[in-house]
């Protein structure tokens, strides 16, 4: 019989590396990743389930990690943007961004790229309009999305 | 943001989930979150407890009977109902499903947890209702089963009591089924919503223009005929930021015209 509990001992593999902590039911999966493992790469932008700038892959599927909390991904795997570079070396996606300059202030970027490669991975050679159906979860307010767009398109290709 | 503190249990079977649900007034059923943590995070909700849902098989899965109905798991997402072949029975359900949100929210949002919320504005309560939806809800007392005409109660509010949980959506077989909507940018919040099925008569199903969704029978599935059908309502939505009272009622008809035309062709 499971029983209710104000904290819980999880088990998370971040891009490859498994982490043991006890957590707050309370706290966000956002927060376990920035503030107790102290990778800062994923954004907190609204805090509300609009930006997208929170996003990860937990098993494999695009979420928002402000829209869920770290008991929920016990057992899970998780890439961040931390996880994209091999080393030194940029991703094909990441070097698309810096190609076609689909950064301004950068706020946005590793929500874009995380679901970017999501798309990517299930649909390596995507329509426009599946590319812009991709990033729509993710609010770029320095309203770059062409360049973004593009990105995606040439990492596509 | 940092929520209010809460418990949590992830209990691995149906029978646990209620009895976690049934021993607390202030525990709730935690299923894709997508809402109900954001309404954590605006204290306008504040659960004492989460049952999270994840862990239990049984509230997954969409089967196809050999009569063309299907059986939905509660815990469905958005995403498994656009990619099922199973659900293509009734492709609107992949359709809309695939309108709601963004990727992110299709992935973790389920079908069980938009028809609990209850918000008028969510796309799935008028689809169900013009399909005929049957839902079935386990408590400890045993399943019963009601039509999606009695599961709406209010808003944020269904036939599911404290202690119970849905456990299974089934569609019945059908023919042509339409749904449109007038929303906050592309695939955003409903501000206005119709589904139709057309099965010998039609069924409408207004979303957003009232607590729960309106269920009209047009006589027959003409322009007028509808367009009729929806005045006869007297419907009087509420009038808010994105539109007016008199707008929605606009809106209303109109969508209602363009289901019905979708559901027959």
């Amino acid at each position: 019989m499971s029983t209710v509990t104000n904290s819980r001992s999880i088990s998370v593999t971040i891009n490859g590396t498994t982490y043991e902590r006890e957590v707050e039911a309370r706290k966000l999966l956002i927060h376990f990743i920035r503030d107790d493992l102290d990778q800062t790469g994923s954004h907190i932008g609204c805090d509300t389930g609009n930006c997208g700038a929170c996003s990860v892959i937990v098993d494999g599927s695009l979420v928002k990690s402000c829209m869920m909390l770290a008991v929920q991904a016990d057992g899970a795997t998780i890439e961040t943007v931390e996880g994209l570079a091999d080393g030194e070396e940029l991703s094909k996606l990441q070097q698309a961004f810096k190609d076609h300059h689909a950064l301004q202030c950068g706020y946005c970027t590793p929500g874009m790229l995380m679901s970017a490669t999501a798309l990517l991975r299930e649909n390596p050679h995507p329509s426009e309009h599946e590319i812009k159906k991709a990033i729509q979860g993710n609010i770029c307010r320095c309203t770059g999305y062409w360049n973004i767009f593009a990105a995606v398109k040439a990492a596509s290709e | 943001m940092l929520l209010r503190e809460v418990g949590y249990a992830r209990p691995g079977s149906l029978g646990e989930a209620i009895e976690l649900l049934a021993a607390d007034d202030g525990a709730r059923a935690l299923a894709g979150g997508q809402t109900l943590i954001n309404v954590m995070k605006a204290r306008a909700g504040s659960p004492d407890a989460l049952v999270d849902l994840a862990g239990i098989e049984e509230l997954r899965g969409i089967e196809l009977g050999a009569d063309g109905t299907l059986e939905i798991g509660a815990m469905t997402t958005y995403t498994e109902l656009v990619a099922s072949g199973e659900a293509r029975a009734r492709p609107i359900i992949g359709e809309v499903c695939a309108q709601i949100a963004d990727v992110q929210v299709r992935n973790r949002g389920t079908i069980g947890g938009n028809l609990c919320t209850s918000d008028p504005t969510n796309h799935l309560p008028p689809l169900m209702a013009a399909l005929g939806a049957r839902m079935t809800i386990q408590g400890a007392g045993g399943e019963r089963t009601v039509p999606a005409s009695e599961f709406f109660l209010g808003v944020y509010m269904t036939a599911v009591a404290p202690g119970e949980l849905l456990t299974k959506i089934t569609v019945p077989a059908g023919r042509g089924d339409g749904f449109a909507a007038v929303t906050l940018g592309v695939e955003g919040t409903c501000i206005a919503s119709a589904a139709a099925s057309v099965d010998g008569g039609v069924t409408i199903a207004l979303g957003c223009v009232d607590a729960i969704p309106v269920v009209l029978q047009p006589a027959s599935t003409d322009d007028d005929a509808v367009r009729e059908a929806v005045r006869e309502a007297n419907l009087d939505p509420p009038s808010d930021v994105h539109a007016s009272s008199e707008y929605r009622t606009h809106l209303a008809e109109v969508l209602a015209v363009r289901a019905v035309n979708q559901a027959r062709s």
